[in-house]
């Protein structure tokens, strides 16, 4: 898991405003697709967070889209629509080696492992997706 | 060193200086070591701060006389009993219990509603019997219940609550029925902060032969309870909300129940007699303490009991309605936030709350920068926040060591936290 060094409260502020508000309060893909090639949903029992996760995969094995919706903190939320943003257009292997490192990169601000679990949910799910998905396709969403 | 060791408060209370009291608890000596600024903790209600009487009387246990309990026949052995079992009657004068034996000491409280729950229920619920709830009560007075119903076949029924979160007796008395074995009820909301009227709920269960337990896990810091006074038939608590350490609490059983039920875990200590193929138990309180106690901390709860009492409870009273007065009018001085629960002449000093468009997570972390320690969550209970229709809230929790400088501290991080994320 990502060792966080300790950044000022000032930088902290920065990486926030940067990095989290605008996916938190304009978030990407947000709302989910009528049909998609698999999707599935988790919560974080600590904060009640709520995420579903929907990939649209093409015959090239490729995420033609990725979708989310739920509720619950910034954290949690704006995790969601960057995983979105970052996966599309990505084959289902270059996914595969997607590391939560490199998501909690991405997240920007440094997570106490507490908030980890906010900000890597999203990424859970993808996970989960991928190696649950074994060639064959969850039904469409409702 | 602090004039406030304890000593059990006799006639007039003793004189109530902050400085002295701040003083006593070494975590307040540091600055904040994330932030720089002074420690403002308003998570009491999780765990509570440790006076150095309390961290003082542990080390000692294990520095001059430690031993284990009720076994060894040598000095340090001796010492050990003597210390717990003084330990035992802080706490029986503590509750006004009849005798120290019916003082158990558990892990906790969630020990003790599961010592009750699995003890007296598996052996005296049948089928169709029912335990009346709410959705004020911690999971952990929830969810033993809900195993014990399970296999006993027993049925939870609710008490409504009233639509600020508080129990009206009168709904009380609708819901007992002649099934009513038992109800189990907590003394002050974890969330709401709410003081159900137990001295009036109680006796409509007595009327109706059912038996109350009392979890009494936030109420005991704050005030004094009487159990003889209440007639309540059990009471839990746990030792680290009480301003002692952690692994040890309380429970509370009228003799006739303890000496009814039988023992909830078997082992050393507990036992009369072991044969080859059954045993017979020992006299409470011993037949629920099996194994091992947590024999430092039993000490330290001790100590800390001592403490309190030294502390003088019109005291902690009179401050924490300060507390409790200020942190209203102070968060309701900040746009779009709702204070959960009950007025304040319902409730004892616990302030929770959400704030429209800023998730609770968020707001902890906000608050954490500014030195401010707060819960946020569902404060394991999960059924109360169905209920009022939200995820997740954010608690401040108070105690006696709190100060109104504080309170200006949590609202100038609130409005710091809302300026973060462009509200404010």
């Amino acid at each position: 898991m990502g060792s966080q060094s300790p950044v000022s409260t000032d930088r902290y502020e920065e990486l926030y405003e940067e990095h989290i508000l605008p996916h938190f309060e304009d978030p990407y893909h947000k709302g989910l697709l009528p049909v998609a090639t698999c999707q599935h949903s988790a919560r974080n029992p600590l904060c009640g967070d709520q995420v579903t996760l929907q990939l649209l995969i093409d015959d090239q094995g490729r995420v033609a889209q990725a979708h989310f919706d739920g509720n619950g903190c910034a954290i949690s939320q704006a995790g969601a629509s960057i995983l979105c943003e970052q996966i599309e257009g990505k084959t289902v292997e270059e996914i595969e080696n997607f590391t939560a490192e490199q998501m909690l990169g991405l997240i920007g601000v440094p997570l106490t492992a507490t908030r980890q679990r906010c900000g890597l949910l999203s990424f859970k799910i993808l996970k989960t997706l991928l190696y649950s998905r074994d060639g064959q396709d969850a039904p469409p969403a409702t | 060193m602090s004039t406030m060791s304890g000593k059990p408060s006799t006639g007039t209370p003793p004189a109530w200086d902050m400085a002295a009291i701040r003083a006593d608890f070494p975590i307040f000596e540091q600055v904040h070591p994330r932030t720089g600024r002074p420690v403002v903790y308003l998570d009491s209600g999780a765990s509570a701060q440790k006076p150095r009487q309390v961290i003082d009387a542990v080390s000692q246990c294990y520095a001059e006389y430690y031993a284990n309990a009720y076994r060894g026949v040598y000095y340090f052995g001796d010492r050990v009993d003597a210390a717990l079992e003084r330990s035992r009657e802080s706490v029986r004068a503590l509750i006004g219990a009849a005798d120290a034996s019916e003082v158990v000491f558990t892990s906790g409280t969630t020990m003790s509603v599961n010592l009750v729950a699995r003890s007296w229920g598996a052996k005296f619920l049948r089928p169709g019997d029912e335990i009346l709830l709410n959705v004020l009560e911690h999971h952990a007075n929830l969810v033993p219940w809900q195993i014990i119903a399970g296999e006993t076949g027993a049925r939870l029924i609710y008490v409504p609550l009233t639509d600020d979160g508080r129990l009206d007796p009168e709904r009380v008395a609708q819901s007992l029925t002649p099934r009513t074995r038992i109800m189990a009820v907590t003394a002050m909301s974890n969330v709401l902060g709410t003081i159900p009227p137990l001295a009036e709920i109680i006796p409509l269960c007595r009327q109706n032969g059912t038996l109350v337990f009392v979890d009494g896990a936030q109420l005991v810091p704050h005030a004094p309870i009487d159990v003889q006074a209440l007639d309540a038939d059990f009471l839990a608590f746990s030792g680290h909300k009480l301003f002692g350490p952690s692994g040890v609490g309380v429970l509370y059983g009228k003799r006739s129940l303890l000496e009814a039920m039988d023992p909830f875990l078997g082992g050393g200590h507990m036992i009369d007699e072991v044969f080859t193929d059954r045993s017979t138990w020992a006299e409470i309180p011993a037949k629920f303490e099996a194994g091992t106690l947590p024999i430092a901390p039993i000490v330290g709860l001790g100590a800390a009991v001592d403490y309190v009492r030294g502390l003088g409870w019109e005291n902690i009273h009179r401050h924490e309605r300060e507390l409790l007065a200020a942190t209203h009018r102070a968060l309701s001085q900040i746009p779009g936030l709702t204070i959960l629960g009950p007025e304040q002449s319902h409730k004892g000093a616990i302030v929770s709350f959400t704030i429209d468009g800023l998730h609770p997570h968020d707001l902890a972390d906000w608050l954490d920068r500014r030195g401010v320690a707060v819960r946020a969550g569902h404060h394991c209970t999960m059924p109360l926040h169905d209920h009022l229709g939200i995820h997740a809230s954010t608690r401040g929790s108070f105690a006696f060591y709190n100060t109104l400088a504080e309170v200006d501290a949590l609202a100038e991080a609130l409005r710091y936290a809302l300026k973060k994320h462009h509200l404010g």
